[in-house]
């Protein structure tokens, strides 16, 4: 007998906070489903023609592609201080940028750091997959140990190149945050192996309503989405959710890390 | 705002001047010697004569300082960073990026020595990375040079106008002499400028939206935006050369110097006329586009000898070289370590070449 967690509906066909356009995104890779959960929280909450996306640098450099709203890019890493421009300009705008964990955890952790740390009411989705995507499978500060990337060739060694980086954790030491969160997103292979577990996209679609009502509420949010990146990681589809369940989700457990506005229980 | 008359340090004035533009977001990096633009900035900041002053802030990096820029610009406002020589090499990143989404904004760059760390001193060193673009990718610029403290109060209004009307980031570039430099000043009574934001990332009334980016994957879509970009400039070129002459009507021998430097020359050049000596003086006031018409007028005019005068190792000298195409000798007084010459070390440099 399977349990059946939850109940999730899959909200397919047309948004108009989507442009439509069939993403570049690899088979299997959980940024496709990001873009969705974004796309749908924008268009519940009315939020289109207030919102402004800024990309990073990395896989998601091309969600103003896909998602319809105005948008303007970012230097890599750079994509909380561009938020921050624009935010105190105009704080009645939604603003927030999908960064990838090099971006965001290795050449960008000064800006997202200080962002975090003066409480801009901004929002950050981090997705983690361990490793850099864009530029062909580096290793990632937030690469496991052991991990076999392009520059790891014999697995990464944190007696060299240090341990993962929990950007979660950080940022829940400082005072300013509002709301830090991490979903593992990916589905998770159950036993039986014609069945997933999708809870990850339901943990999603919530964490990313609540990182956009806690920035309307005055806060800084921050959503971690622990993913996969088959590709990269040279795996099937099926071996890269069972290699995010059994390993990175080990290192990087969900969890919910600050909910200075009770949002969660709300 | 009314006409007013005041004693200020020109970087003191470089923020008084931006304000009476309606500067909507500062955002500062402390560093030697442009430290008085954002201290200034920050005790008006709240001052209800200064309405359209929104934001300062302090930033953690000058990384983080010139990106707050890029998004305050990206929404329209008039945003501007001030650095100095370390702080605008960490700078040109964003500058790039910057140029390439076409945000109009003010860098300014009070240069002090280098490389490196340098020193406090004034030189005119970071005139290469300013006028030929200084980040990655093919770009340039707009670069005012002011040479006294009422220019300096003046320019960031000339600035934003020109950011504005080509959508491009406009450098002042000053050094450490001039922003430290007190002189008597007359603020004019000018209205706070407006411009067209058609284009800002403000959100998508409507069906139509707006994306900034620099990014264009498709090999000749870049091609088209480079080409551009340049046609851009070279309008810039034709309609926006500006530069001041002294005396150089019958001059024999001009002096090429701008900032500081063509302080110094304007007094030598009152010296030498006194001797006899037709001397004259060209002072670019736009660094970039360069002056280059009014130097090869010069030329056509029959001027032989030209003598430039800057504070680094021969940078400036290179745009006389091209703009007099090999038809004059360019002679080079040079000081550069803070080090400057003398109005008299310019008039026995003059004097030698008169000979």
């Amino acid at each position: 007998m399977i349990e059946v967690e939850g109940h999730y509906e899959v909200k397919l066909g047309p948004l108009p906070t989507l442009t439509g356009k069939p993403t570049h995104y690899c088979a299997g890779c959980e940024h496709g489903t990001l873009t969705r959960l974004i796309a749908y929280a924008l268009h519940e909450m009315g939020a289109r023609e207030r919102t402004v996306l800024v990309d990073s640098v990395g896989c998601s450099v091309l969600a103003h592609e896909y998602l319809n709203v105005d948008a303007i890019q970012s230097p890599h890493g750079r994509a909380p201080a561009v938020m921050t421009g624009i935010k105190r300009m105009h704080p009645e705008l939604l603003v927030f940028a999908v960064q990838g964990d090099g971006d965001a955890v290795s050449i960008g952790l000064s800006e997202l750091i200080y962002a975090a740390n003066r409480g801009e009411p901004i929002t950050v989705f981090l997705v983690n997959n361990g490793i850099y995507g864009m530029t062909g499978g580096q290793m990632a500060p937030t690469s496991p140990e052991g991990m076999v990337t392009m520059t790891t060739p014999h697995g990464r060694d944190i007696a060299s190149t240090g341990a993962p980086i929990d950007a979660s954790k950080l940022l829940a030491t400082l005072e300013a945050p509002a709301y830090v969160k991490r979903v593992v997103l990916p589905v998770t292979p159950t036993p039986a192996a014609d069945f997933y577990n999708a809870r990850g996209s339901i943990e999603g679609e919530r964490a990313v309503k609540n990182a956009f009502r806690v920035q309307e509420m005055g806060g800084f949010s921050f959503v971690e989405f622990v993913s996969t990146c088959n590709i990269n990681w040279k795996m099937s589809i099926l071996k890269s959710k069972q290699y995010a369940a059994d390993v990175l989700a080990k290192v990087f457990p969900p969890g919910l890390f600050k909910d200075k506005f009770g949002v969660e229980k709300r | 705002m009314t006409t007013t008359r005041d004693f200020l340090k020109g970087n003191e004035a470089i923020a008084y001047g931006a304000l009476r533009t309606g500067l909507n977001a500062f955002f500062g990096y402390p560093i030697t010697p442009s430290s008085e633009i954002p201290e200034t900035l920050a005790a008006e900041f709240g001052n209800p004569q200064y309405p359209s002053f929104k934001v300062f802030l302090q930033a953690s990096s000058e990384l983080e300082a010139i990106n707050m820029v890029i998004g305050a610009a990206a929404t329209g406002a008039k945003a501007m960073a001030a650095t100095s020589g370390p702080g605008f090499s960490l700078k040109q990143e964003g500058i790039s990026f910057a140029s390439g989404m076409e945000l109009p904004m003010l860098v300014v760059d009070v240069n002090r020595g280098g490389p490196g760390l340098g020193n406090l001193g004034p030189e005119q060193t970071d005139y290469f990375q300013a006028t030929k673009g200084g980040g990655h990718g093919g770009y340039r610029n707009i670069v005012l040079a002011p040479s006294s403290v009422p220019e300096m109060a003046a320019f960031p209004s000339l600035g934003f106008s020109l950011a504005y009307k080509y959508r491009t980031p406009v450098i002042i570039l000053t050094d450490a002499f001039l922003g430290q430099l007190k002189e008597d000043l007359m603020f004019p009574d000018v209205p706070a400028l407006k411009f067209d934001t058609s284009w800002a990332t403000t959100g998508a009334r409507g069906p139509e939206r707006h994306v900034i980016s620099s990014m264009h994957l498709d090999l000749p879509e870049l091609s088209r935006h480079s080409e551009h970009l340049r046609s851009k400039f070279e309008e810039v070129e034709r309609s926006e050369q500006r530069s001041e002459k002294f005396d150089t009507d019958d001059a024999e021998i001009i002096l090429v110097a701008y900032g500081i430097c063509a302080r110094l020359c304007q007094r030598a050049v009152g010296v030498l006329r006194a001797k006899g000596v037709r001397v004259g003086l060209l002072r670019p006031i736009t660094l970039s586009p360069f002056p280059k018409g009014e130097l090869a007028a010069l030329v056509d005019r029959g001027v032989q000898k030209f003598l430039v005068v800057e504070l680094n190792t021969g940078q400036m000298i290179q745009d006389v070289q091209l703009a007099t195409g090999g038809r004059a000798r360019i002679g080079a007084l040079q000081r550069v370590g803070g080090l400057f010459p003398s109005p008299s070390e310019i008039v026995r440099e003059v004097e030698v070449m008169a000979r």
